[in-house]
């Protein structure tokens, strides 16, 4: 079956990413696919890689960039909800005359129709969030 | 299964327990994640609310949610069946569609 | 692309947080994809679409003027949960007036408020296959 995920709130703050790493790797383990991940509101947070948890946290940016990597996971940023946020792309930064970027590997910045388009293509869409 | 309603704030907080109760059809299926965990325990002010849902809908709760809150298993209500991440992914596929209560 | 129904759940007040605003940006991108779109305001999302709101005092954009254009993106049916409206003592007079013109009935103006029953709403959510929940 294949899943498109939205997950609403930053790392940390509340558990719904946590909750989504999880349902995602035990998706992935039964076989499933995940086919797109989209990150809104303060979910955006969870795409700088200027995350620095303490030694003994989980790196919950980190755990999705890997995740990404090894199941070919589309990871998409809102760019509205990005920009009031200050995650940025190279591109996006240019644009913005902002002097460096902050996006995390195998994250990727676009526009909300990447969310519309994930519901329709996913067999069954899950949101976590507050 | 029709729809698989999850359902993630307690109910002490907030009305996602109440409000996912009144809008679900017949024959749906609730699952508390999160710290909507604490709506699966027997003895609370929420109990009867619950133990009344369960006549038309199938209630499941995450159990790591249940451990990580030091809520014993043995406190959940009766006839609410404790499951796991990989239960949770079963669930979502066999039913139609997912409704998050946030 | 296939169409699907497709329901956006608002259950939050305006301006306390930004979830009402940033749901109608997600259901204004949405209506370009041609898909089965309704809305549902339950609980404390039934005071987002309510009348006279004015944030002046609060320095935040007043965005609830969007409702009323969401009939020009052919976003016609909004449920309102009559049982959340009465909890919090309003009726329908205390809501935006919301229509659209309907092209295949001589543009007449038609509401697109739907007030619904708990129950019925139900019956509505069962029907969908994707609610993105705000």
């Amino acid at each position: 079956m294949k899943y498109s995920i939205m997950v609403n709130e930053g790392p940390y703050t509340h558990q719904a990413s946590d909750t989504a790493l999880h349902f995602c790797k035990a998706a992935l383990e039964a076989g499933h696919e995940i086919f797109r991940v989209f990150f809104y509101h303060d979910g955006v947070n969870n795409g700088t890689r200027f995350t620095v948890p303490p030694q003994d946290d989980r790196n919950i940016q980190q755990e999705w960039s890997k995740l990404a990597s090894a199941h070919d996971i589309d990871l998409v940023v809102c760019i509205a909800a990005a920009q009031r946020r200050g995650i940025m792309d190279a591109d996006e930064a240019k644009r913005q005359g902002i002097d460096g970027n902050n996006i995390a590997p195998g994250f990727r910045i676009s526009g909300l129709g990447q969310l519309i388009e994930g519901g329709i293509i996913a067999d069954r869409q899950l949101v976590f969030g507050d | 299964m029709s729809t698989l309603h999850t359902v993630n704030k307690s109910p002490f907080e907030r009305d996602s327990l109440s409000s996912c109760i009144r809008l679900a059809v017949k024959g749906s299926a609730i699952l508390l994640i999160e710290d909507g965990v604490f709506g699966a325990m027997a003895g609370t002010d929420h109990s009867d609310m619950v133990q009344a849902a369960m006549k038309d809908a199938s209630v499941y709760v995450l159990g790591p949610d249940l451990a990580a809150r030091g809520m014993s298993e043995d406190r959940v209500i009766d006839g609410i069946q404790i499951i796991d991440y990989s239960g949770f992914v079963n669930l979502t596929a066999e039913c139609n569609n997912v409704q998050s209560w946030l | 692309m296939a169409t699907k129904k497709f329901m956006f759940l608002n259950r939050k007040a305006p301006y306390g947080t930004v979830y009402a605003l940033e749901s109608l940006e997600v259901v204004l991108i949405g209506a370009a994809f041609e898909q089965d779109v309704s809305l549902a305001f339950i609980g404390d999302g039934v005071y987002q679409i309510a009348k006279n709101q004015n944030t002046d005092g609060i320095g935040m954009k007043n965005f609830s003027p969007t409702y009323k254009a969401l009939g020009d993106y052919e976003v016609t049916k909004l449920y309102v949960e009559k049982e959340s409206l009465e909890a919090r003592g309003l009726t329908l007079d205390d809501l935006m007036d919301l229509t659209w013109e309907d092209e295949d009935d001589d543009y007449a103006e038609k509401p697109s408020i739907r007030l619904v029953s708990a129950a019925e709403l139900a019956a509505v959510f069962d029907e969908q296959d994707v609610v993105l929940s705000f």
